[in-house]
């Protein structure tokens, strides 16, 4: 019965976003639009980095690598596209996202195997702090490369282009943006639920036992790492299009760190968790920078009394409700 | 001579490295807690000694302020925060220790205002002297390398030969079982906490005198430290000092030499960029060494 | 209010009683840095802005600010800027400090056909080809003060410069700059590691390089890190910074290890002329602390739009409130300002040089570095 609940709430959580996208383009509030845009990124960026650090028990600290590889792709690509340079290998750029995408998820999905593959070595905090290792490499690579900005990043003023849609529009390029996280649900519920995801958690709980039924731990978990990865990138993407402009803080430990923050406080483990958490987040910092200008202390308050006293994040906490509510209901 | 100062530079770096680091590894080995909030707790420190030296003038009052307010202030924590998660998995710990950071960052800023904070050196400690060889070098560099080493030491010292260190050591290793002889686990954490965070508020306040003391001033080093007590193993005095020597020498050698070499393959305006970038990424590339070669750190316990 | 500020915010109201009625408040995007480590330079950007505002009487009551905080991050920048665009329909946005922020936010806020007035970066980027008939920096050309410096270096005949910068671009732009303009010779070139604290390693190299004169582009907390270490380190070598490096927002911080350094800047607390003498008097009475650059900058843009919306309103008459803007038609603290062909300043660049006045670290000017000086990539510039 436990799955049908989360189904449940999974379908409310994703249920509201779309209907605070809709609902607040109906209402003439452009910027609500972009907002929740803003939460269907990062919530996929979540949703990706949860298939590895939920199912997986990968508790990456560098997925912000895989991120800005996503956002550097587009930039790179938009900006080839913009001033006619071929790229390499005679390819030019492009601005089409039905081109980006691929490419951003293949050029992460690439870089989390050499990662991966190296990394997958360590457990536990090493694991954490490899990965944060390799990130940070990357980021002050970016950090200092001159050919794409710098540290300034790449602005490319227009976002790319879908066929059929007006990308500038907040509410079309919320639909592409809502659309891809929906099938990121989808797959991820997919993938957790196959034989492979029950191999996944299996390891995770029990390494022992798993390879003890020839399960090969490292093979299926670095596989989960690259998908993974590639969900984060394509988030990069968008995000990069949301901004129309990319640069290396996407490639900090304060985004990796972000995006873990995301997964937890909504529910390591929970399919829409992250979205929930990005939500949190996100409204949390817009409203509570209207209180005050030290809402960052307040941010912190609120994280610590979600962490102490609601543990299983915000879908715990949902859960925990729906049952206390059912129990009323039984009394009655 | 420039090698030698640079030699200098990179042990005092490390040692500088190694407060920082010593603490946090402390916390680690012996509750088995990530602490985002170290960094925190290092620029507590350091605000503690600006603000009180600038009142009383005295750095020297500042410095046993800033081990007191950070010890003050990481017991606080402990008791109202810290202690309800050592049973959960490192994930709660990582958010509610994040959480933290962002109280303190703005707490900090809420009360001591938008702009950095002054802090200097007091005379006794301030100006260069000359070594045996000749080569200058500033005094208060020489007193962090010895401070570094008095504190390895002193922690040494602590866990080997004191009873506190007996608890800490068997409480390393077996949690249940020092409760269950009697030994008040509660208190023992909070002691440990508190001294942790007293090492990295004294590192805040003697390295805050010669950097900028201002909001946010922990952050850079708290990545530092973790880096530090991965390479040299998590819980490990040792494998911190060795660590943070590795990771200081690493860093001022690397940032030093690389630039000259790449301008042998290339124009020097490139060279420099480009070997400057190479230099930042280095101690990231050795601790993916390290960690490739010894999966549990330098000196670790095997997992 | 002191009896200039008084007479100027009269001049200002007289303006205000010509000029064509307006039919409603400007809105003006403040976007600036007011929370982390940063938050001391938004706070003198915002304080120097809403200060212009106040003194200009009722004229600054027309103009309507939004604030918010970029957090130092581009992305954030970004995204409040397309909020204050399409949610709170702001006429023109200013107020970033941070040239990566500034590359983010200024392409997307004049493709959406808004008015963007620099209050401070003003990256190469944006100054030639990528310049914009809706973006005015009112600050400088990022290359300025270092250029500023290397001429000053020039005519004292320095033989050997040893310089250093942040590796970044406008770490690059400013080792660029200086070099532009000195004619000796570079002992050596140093790029640093941004957000670096400690420079022994730097300061070694200073010792043995044998150099005249050091030139150390370092802004906020790595230039107090740097100054206090190099005061310690018993090497003697002058340094000579540009004005960034010795702002009054850090001077009390680093202390009295900054008496004396030599800077360069288009600006400072002495620079004698009454617009000046009333911004300072005002800030000290409401701040109790010296302005920054970056509040006289801010201060200057206020009034420029002030000046500019007197004329034309910037949603009604967009042509003719930017021809108001390029005319510059208002009192800078810097006495003379003119706008150049791709609507950068020219003006003058003086030295100065850090002192203790009435209890408190500010600048002293000792001396001319340039005259008239625009910028390197005017020419660029088609528009």
């Amino acid at each position: 019965m436990t799955m049908n609940r989360e189904f449940i709430i999974n379908i409310m959580i994703f249920g509201l976003l779309i209907a605070v996208g809709i609902g607040a383009h109906l209402a003439g509030q452009g910027f609500t639009v972009t907002l929740a845009t803003k939460v269907a990124i990062l919530g996929l960026a979540g949703v990706g980095l949860n298939l590895a650090l939920g199912y997986g028990g990968l508790v990456s600290f560098g997925h912000a690598a895989f991120f800005g590889i996503g956002g550097y792709a587009a930039g790179v690509l938009a900006s080839h596209a913009a001033n006619g340079d071929p790229l390499m290998f005679g390819f030019g750029g492009s601005n089409q996202m039905l081109v980006i995408w691929p490419v951003a998820m293949l050029a992460a999905g690439f870089a989390a195997l050499m990662i991966g593959a190296l990394s997958l070595r360590t457990s536990g905090v090493y694991f954490i702090m490899v990965t944060l290792a390799f990130a940070q490499m990357i980021y002050y690579f970016a950090i200092s490369w001159p050919r794409y900005g710098g540290e300034d990043g790449l602005s490319f003023y227009v976002r790319n282009a879908f066929p059929g849609m007006n990308t500038l529009k907040p509410i079309e390029y919320f639909t592409i943006c809502a659309s891809l996280l929906g099938l990121a649900l989808v797959f991820s519920g997919l993938v957790t639920q196959s034989r492979f995801g029950l191999a996944l958690q299996s390891i995770r709980q029990n390494p022992q036992r798993a390879t003890a039924v020839g399960i090969r731990a490292t093979p299926v978990r670095l596989t989960t790492f690259v998908i993974s990865a590639m969900i984060t990138a394509l988030a990069g993407a968008l995000y990069a299009d949301l901004n129309r402009f990319v640069s290396p803080s996407m490639f900090s430990w304060h985004m990796s760190g972000e995006i873990m923050v995301f997964v937890i406080l909504g529910g390591v483990g929970r399919l829409c968790g992250p979205i929930a958490g990005a939500a949190m987040f996100i409204l949390l910092e817009h409203l509570l920078g209207k209180v005050s200008d030290h809402w960052q202390a307040l941010l912190g308050l609120m994280l610590l009394g979600i962490v102490l006293f609601a543990p299983g994040g915000l879908i715990g906490l949902i859960t925990k409700g729906l049952d206390a509510l059912r129990k009323e209901k039984a009394d009655v | 001579m420039l090698l030698a100062e640079q030699l200098l530079n990179g042990l005092q770096y490390g040692m500088m490295l190694f407060l920082m680091a010593a603490g946090l590894t402390l916390v680690f080995g012996v509750m088995g807690l990530i602490n985002l909030a170290h960094g925190a707790l290092y620029m507590v420190g350091a605000f503690a000694c600006a603000v009180v030296a600038a009142s009383t003038g005295s750095f020297w009052l500042g410095l046993v302020a800033s081990l007191a307010v950070a010890a003050a202030a990481g017991a606080l924590v402990e008791m109202l925060v810290i202690r309800r998660l050592y049973n959960r998995d490192h994930l709660d710990q990582v958010l509610a220790t994040f959480a933290l950071i962002l109280v303190f960052s703005e707490g900090t800023r809420w009360l001591f205002g938008d702009f950095p904070l002054y802090l200097k050196l007091p005379p006794a400690l301030s100006g260069a002297i000359t070594l045996p060889g000749g080569l200058q070098y500033p005094f208060f560099r020489l007193v962090i390398i010895l401070v570094g080493a008095v504190v390895a030491l002193g922690l040494w010292l602590l866990i080997s030969r004191t009873r506190l260190g007996i608890r800490i050591r068997a409480g390393e290793a077996d949690r249940e079982m020092i409760g269950a002889l009697g030994v008040d686990i509660a208190k023992l954490y909070t002691i440990v906490f508190a001294l942790g965070a007293a090492l990295a508020g004294l590192a805040g306040g003697l390295v805050g005198s010669i950097q900028s003391v201002q909001v946010g001033m922990g952050e850079p080093v708290l990545i530092l430290a973790f880096v530090v007590i991965v390479i040299g193993g998590i819980g490990s005095i040792k494998g911190a000092l060795v660590g943070a020597l590795l990771v200081g020498m690493t860093d001022t050698l690397g940032k030093a030499v690389i630039p000259g070499l790449f301008a042998r393959v290339m124009d020097t305006a490139s060279a420099n960029t480009t070997g400057s970038a190479v230099a930042s990424m280095l101690i990231y590339i050795l601790m993916a060494v390290v960690l490739l070669v010894r999966p549990q750190g330098l000196f670790g316990a095997r997992v | 209010m002191t009896l200039k500020s008084l007479l100027l915010s009269a001049t200002t109201t007289l303006a205000l009683i010509t000029a064509p009625a307006m039919a409603e408040p400007v809105k003006v995007g403040l976007i600036t840095t007011l929370s982390g480590g940063g938050a001391g330079i938004g706070a003198d950007v915002r304080d120097g802005f809403m200060l212009a505002l106040k003194a200009a009487g009722d004229a600054g009551k027309e103009i309507e600010v939004i604030l918010e905080d970029d957090q130092q991050k581009p992305d954030i920048a970004v995204q409040v800027a397309d909020k204050m665009i399409q949610s709170d329909n702001v006429d023109v946005l200013t107020g970033i400090i941070w040239s990566n922020l500034a590359m983010a936010v200024v392409p997307a806020a004049t493709a959406q056909d808004k008015f963007y007035l620099s209050t401070n970066a003003a990256p190469s980027a944006l100054a030639g080809e990528g310049c914009n008939p809706k973006y005015f920096s009112v600050s400088y050309q990022n290359d300025n003060m270092h250029e500023a410096a290397g001429a000053y270096a020039a005519a004292e005949g320095v033989k050997k410069m040893f310089i250093m910068a942040p590796n970044y671009p406008a770490g690059q732009d400013s080792l660029a700059g200086f070099k532009r303009f000195y004619d000796g010779e570079v002992v050596a070139e140093v790029y640093t590691q941004v957000g670096q604290t400690d420079f022994a390693g730097e300061i070694a190299q200073i010792r043995a390089s044998g150099a005249d004169r050091v030139f150390f582009f370092q802004p906020g907390g790595m230039g107090i890190a740097f100054l206090k270490q190099y005061a310690e380190s018993g090497v003697d070598i002058p340094l000579i910074g540009p004005g960034f490096s010795l702002s009054e927002d850090i001077l009390p911080a680093v202390g009295d290890a900054a008496l004396g350094t030599i800077n360069t800047s288009h600006w400072s607390t002495d620079l004698d002329n009454p617009a000046n003498k009333a911004f300072v008097d005002a800030f000290r009475a409401d701040f109790g602390r010296y302005p920054s650059l970056y509040a006289a900058q801010a201060y200057d843009t206020a009034n420029l739009l002030l000046s500019a919306s007197a004329k034309a309103s910037p949603s009604g008459d967009p042509d003719g409130f930017r021809a108001a803007l390029q005319a510059a038609d208002f009192a800078s603290v810097r006495g003379k300002f003119a706008f150049g062909p791709n609507q950068h300043p020219i003006q003058d660049f003086y030295v100065l040089e850090v002192e203790n006045r009435d209890g408190g670290l500010t600048n002293k000017i000792v001396g001319n570095a340039m005259t008239d000086r625009g910028d390197a990539y005017a020419e660029l510039c088609k528009m």
